[in-house]
């Protein structure tokens, strides 16, 4: 028989407590090596679209805010195109990096992206599906980066359309994926690790 | 315009679960009430997963992949058992991925981070800050020098050490390739005792999380060379994948 020669991916293993020191230094106190952390900005004066503000915090299984987790974020431009060379349907807004990368607050585990509100992206099959940001969350005790994604409430007809959400058996768990409005322009999503309102994490 | 095949074209291969540790590893306390419950919700690949975005090489400093110097006083530098370590960062069909950001972190000689919530009572070295990055070659090579890392004791069970461990973090082509993964040192007793380790569900799976000692690649006088190639989740080919018509 011949062999396929496949390689097994890399065993994942936590980010563990350290995390700010190799991923967001200048956060955690370790000043001089780097000119900033990345992920810092995301916009600037130039990019195009409407500017939000989307915040939240992560909770364990008791209720416990973290305050040691890293949350990166991707997202499409405000026409909803990616700021990436996998991206053949056009190109995305030069003053737009499409990714962050947060920690959470020492003190109360908050994190703040400030983004813009990002553009439709069509599913493989063609369907649009809503407004949506990809959040990645690593930290101590989570063995490998879980995935989830972060939708808009004033997207509701979107929303009652996404190709993910409706796929979704449990529609009572939809919400968990469904930011709340919390002023202009100002979002707030919580991740929920575990417990009677999990956040929906994804295999991709 | 349609679509006739629901598979996007770029997608990576399907994640081995089996392979990858469990959400839930009681060992390793702190798991316990960070796992999520409920199973994953499988989902096609779409261009948010299979999009990422790029770093350019001319992002990274000229001290950026040297720890030994890179938070030193000018003419100092770390304490510590001088190493190299390199390799590549490969996909699952053996490919170099080239353009990956690697990023790495690590206490001290003695064990100890440079971190406000790090409370061992091993010494900081002033001249060691722990942060390093640097971005893949064309066939997926990377580099640093460091100081080979302390074990350390930490609290989870009455008595457990971390093995001397370096920490990774690696950006692929696409988001769904994101990890973030450890390496260990060929010949630490430590390592089949650590229950972070012992996550990883095979014993396969944790011997590729240890580099080996290379003395081949080892500077002579200098520092000692270590080995550690990464594999991130593999390409699809495009094979009779179809095209939007009217393209
Ligand atoms: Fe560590």
């Amino acid at each position: 028989m011949q062999s396929l020669n496949r390689l097994k991916e890399s065993p994942s293993q936590t980010a563990g407590p350290y995390v700010h020191i190799g991923c967001v230094p200048n956060f955690c106190g370790i000043e001089g090596v780097y000119p900033e952390d990345l992920g810092t900005a995301m916009v600037n004066e130039k990019t195009k679209g409407e500017r939000i503000r989307v915040s939240g915090t992560v909770y364990d299984g008791t209720g416990t805010p973290l305050k040691d987790a890293m949350i990166e974020i991707w997202q499409a431009d405000a026409d909803g195109l990616y700021p990436s060379p996998e991206e053949h349907r056009g190109t995305a807004d030069p003053n737009f990096t499409g990714w962050g990368r947060k920690a959470g607050d020492y003190g109360t585990g908050e994190w703040i992206f400030e983004t813009v509100k990002p553009g439709a992206v069509p599913f493989p099959d063609g369907r649009m599906m809503a407004p949506h940001i990809t959040f990645w969350v690593v930290a101590r005790g989570i063995n490998i980066g879980l995935q989830t994604r972060m939708y808009f409430p004033d997207e509701a007809d979107a929303n009652a359309k996404d190709p993910i959400l409706t796929r979704i058996e449990h529609q009572n768990r939809v919400p968990t994926l469904i930011a709340q409005k919390t002023g202009d322009g100002a979002y707030k999503f919580d991740i929920i690790l575990q417990g009677e309102n999990e956040t929906v994490f994804f295999d991709v | 315009m349609s679509l006739s095949n629901q598979r996007p074209a770029g997608g990576f291969f399907a994640r081995d679960r089996g392979w990858q540790p469990e959400a839930l590893t009681p060992q390793y306390k702190t798991s316990v009430a960070r796992s999520p419950s409920r199973a994953l919700l499988s989902m096609p690949q779409t261009l948010s997963e299979i999009t990422g975005p790029v770093f350019g090489h001319n992002m990274i400093g000229a001290l950026d992949n040297d720890l030994i110097l890179n938070f030193a006083k000018s003419g100092e530098s770390a304490i510590g058992p001088r190493i190299i370590v390199y390799g590549r960062v490969l996909d699952e069909s053996g490919r170099g991925v080239p353009n990956v950001l690697v990023e790495f972190w690590q206490a001290n000689a003695g064990g100890r981070y440079r971190h406000a919530k790090e409370g061992y009572i091993a010494p900081l070295d002033p001249n060691f800050g722990g942060c390093g990055r640097c971005i893949t070659g064309e066939d997926g090579s990377y580099e640093f020098r460091t100081v080979q890392p302390g074990p350390y004791p930490w609290p989870n069970r009455g008595n457990d050490w971390r093995p001397a461990h370096i920490h990774f973090s690696l950006f692929g082509q696409g988001f769904a390739q994101r990890l973030i993964t450890q390496m260990y040192f060929e010949g630490d007793p430590m390592i089949w005792k650590c229950p972070i380790v012992d996550t990883v569900p095979h014993s396969d799976g944790i011997e590729s999380l240890i580099a080996l000692l290379d003395m081949d690649s080892t500077i002579p006088m200098d520092a000692r060379a270590y080995k550690f190639d990464m594999v991130l989740r593999g390409k699809r080919s495009t094979l009779f994948e179809n095209k939007l018509e009217g393209n």
